[in-house]
């Protein structure tokens, strides 16, 4: 049992997240390298039945409390911590998502951030890590055993395996009262346009560096029947609703057309508009992580080439 | 209520990074070095809510390029003491642990400690989490807001798509803000001169600690890129015309 290959099963709100089944296809392959089993690891509160989507693994520990019942970090690590003492694997996935990415850290483990990838390279386990915004990767081997690894949403193409894993309820005794306590949920606010929705996107981001430079790409959006939405600056400057912004805290979108205007790339902005069908960016900088993705580039001032852009479009449009 | 933030300078990824002959370590020449966005957050955090409930915010941060002029700034925001640890401090485990030596002798007792979310140089943890557990503190990450009553903290995070979680936090603890409830305010640089002239920062040596690695780097590399956008070149007008075309071919705009 020892020197197994874990995976945490991400849960939120009765559905096992889309980036568990991405593990599950990293962890597969480390598990076949290493020549161990592959386990995932699901801590929930009556929530053993989400254990049989898990097919991916060759079985699945279980931890059922009260306590975690919601994704409180603090119950969740103190589970954590008492498995990978007890069994002692070789290394744990855990997603690198705002549900999911401090649980590591708080336990004491070798941890290991920001990882694009984890492989078997002369007998021990390596990741590359995303550092700088995506600027720059680094190859890493941690110290010491049990090691978690932090992984990077889209890391394996996420897969389904159509088969009931064995799962085992392991009895964890959490403590009768934990320091910090869940209370509720609060949903976003309604009445924005779904931007999911949206065949057409303008993005800008902080290099719009104005609030009054939005006008631009929202008479942009105009002329192509689209809607403007942002990078996290913009949203935490308020010029943009929360409701708006792209990426690992705000939504995923796949529109038609991702126009990117002064948004450099950041891995947690990529996660949300990878996928658009496509990508124009606009950037003053050649050597910004948003070229390597987009399908076309524009190396030059976004507050110049917006206007121009709209100009040319209604133009066209008569 | 007391509150410290702990400050931490990162390369600014605006410029262009180079990596240094050792091919294990960014190459510090081509480096300017910020305040982490993050952190900026926390301060401003911080602020608020000692301008809310009253009390002290005291910056922490470890020497480093230009940590002087991040310090002045949060003297300058309304920050009632900065501090600068002598030494380096590689890792975040390492200077967590540093922290949790130094926070409750130099800083005084904390009610909460703020740190940013993440930074873009991290490899081996979290720092708020990680000094939680040395601290033995309750902990809460992804913050957008904190409000306090009777030494519990109403503690907001935040999940994808704009859902947040209310947590009951009691004080005192360690917070990782992800963004402020207001935009992080802005100083004039003469405000922030003028701090440098009447206001000092305290420097306290480092107690010496072991460093382990938890992270051993072999190599660093710029990312290797599956595809390239194809650039357009040419005056605004002439790329406006270009991306037409593009989108006339893509069914994204008719021509009438
Ligand atoms: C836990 C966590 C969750 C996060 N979630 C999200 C998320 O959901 N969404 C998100 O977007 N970010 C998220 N972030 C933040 C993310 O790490 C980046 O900081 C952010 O995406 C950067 O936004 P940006 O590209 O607009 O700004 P920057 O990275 O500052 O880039 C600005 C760009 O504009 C360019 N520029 C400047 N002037 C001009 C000009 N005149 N014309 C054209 N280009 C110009 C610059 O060259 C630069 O590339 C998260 C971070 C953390 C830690
Ligand atoms: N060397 C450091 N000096 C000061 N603060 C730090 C340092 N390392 C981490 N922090 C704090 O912890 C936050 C998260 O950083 P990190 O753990 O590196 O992702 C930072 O934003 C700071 O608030």
């Amino acid at each position: 049992m020892t020197g197994n290959i874990w995976v945490l099963a991400e849960h939120w709100r009765g559905q096992i997240s889309e980036i568990t089944y991405e593990l599950l296809v990293l962890g597969r392959e480390l598990a076949r390298d290493l020549g161990v089993g592959l386990q995932a690891v699901l801590l929930g509160h009556n929530a053993q039945s989400l254990g049989s989507t898990l097919g991916g693994a060759d079985s699945v520990l279980y931890v059922d409390h009260p306590a975690l019942a919601e994704p409180t970090p603090e119950a969740y690590a103190y589970a954590l911590a008492h498995l990978l003492t007890e069994r002692r694997p070789k290394g744990l996935l855990i997603p690198l998502t705002n549900l999911s990415m401090d649980v590591g850290a708080l336990v004491e483990a070798p941890f290991v951030n920001a990882c694009k990838d984890v492989r078997l390279v002369d007998g021990r386990l390596q990741a590359r890590c995303v550092l700088y915004g995506g600027k720059i990767e680094a190859v890493v081997v941690p110290a010491g055993e049990p090691t978690i690894f932090g992984i990077v949403p889209g890391v394996r193409p996420a897969e389904r395996v159509d088969r009931t894993p064995p799962i085992e309820t392991v009895s964890v005794p959490l403590p009768e009262v934990l320091k910090v306590r869940w209370k509720s949920y609060v949903e976003p606010e309604a009445g924005d346009i779904n931007i999911t929705k949206q065949d057409v996107l303008v993005a800008v981001g902080r290099g719009i560096q104005d609030r009054e430079n939005l006008t631009l790409a929202e008479e942009l959006a105009a002329a192509l029947g689209g809607a403007v939405c942002g990078s996290r600056p913009v949203i935490d400057q308020g010029w943009l609703p929360p409701s708006r912004q792209i990426g690992r805290s705000g939504v995923i979108v796949k529109p038609k057309l991702y126009i990117a205007a002064g948004i450099s790339g950041a891995p947690e902005h990529v996660e949300g508009m990878k996928n658009s069908e496509l990508i124009i960016a606009i950037n003053t900088d050649p050597k910004a992580p948003i070229f390597n993705l987009a399908h076309y580039g524009i190396v030059a001032d976004a507050l110049e080439v917006l206007p121009a852009l709209t100009a040319a479009i209604r133009a066209k449009q008569g | 209520m007391n509150i410290v933030v702990l400050l931490k300078m990162v390369p600014d990824v605006v410029e262009e990074l180079e990596i240094a002959p050792d091919s294990k370590s960014l190459d510090a020449s081509s480096v300017r070095m910020i305040l982490s966005e993050r952190d900026d957050h926390a301060l401003e955090e911080a602020l608020l809510l000692k301008e809310r409930y009253g009390g002290t915010v005291t910056a922490l941060a470890v020497e480093a390029p230009d940590v002087d002029d991040a310090l002045f700034t949060a003297l300058a925001k309304g920050a009632d003491r900065a501090i600068k640890i002598l030494g380096t401090s590689v890792t975040t485990s390492a200077t967590a642990r540093l922290f949790s030596q130094i926070l409750p002798t130099v800083a005084g007792p904390a009610d909460l400690i703020l740190t940013g979310v993440q930074a873009i140089d991290d490899l081996d943890g979290f720092m708020a989490p990680i000094l939680s557990r040395l601290l033995g503190l309750p902990y809460l990450g992804v913050v957008t807001a904190v409000k306090v009553a009777d030494r519990t903290a109403i503690v907001v995070r935040e999940y994808a798509g704009g859902v947040r979680g209310e947590f009951e936090v009691p004080l005192p603890a360690v917070l990782g803000i992800q963004s402020a409830e207001q935009p992080p305010r802005y100083v004039p640089v003469a405000k922030v001169r003028a701090a440098m002239k009447s206001q000092k920062i305290e420097a306290i040596s480092a107690p010496a600690l072991a460093q382990p690695t938890v992270v051993e780097i072999l190599q660093m590399t710029k990312p290797e890129v599956a595809g390239r956008a194809e650039i357009l070149e040419g005056s605004s007008e002439e790329v406006a015309e270009k991306v037409c075309e593009i989108l006339f071919a893509r069914g994204l705009l008719q021509k009438r």
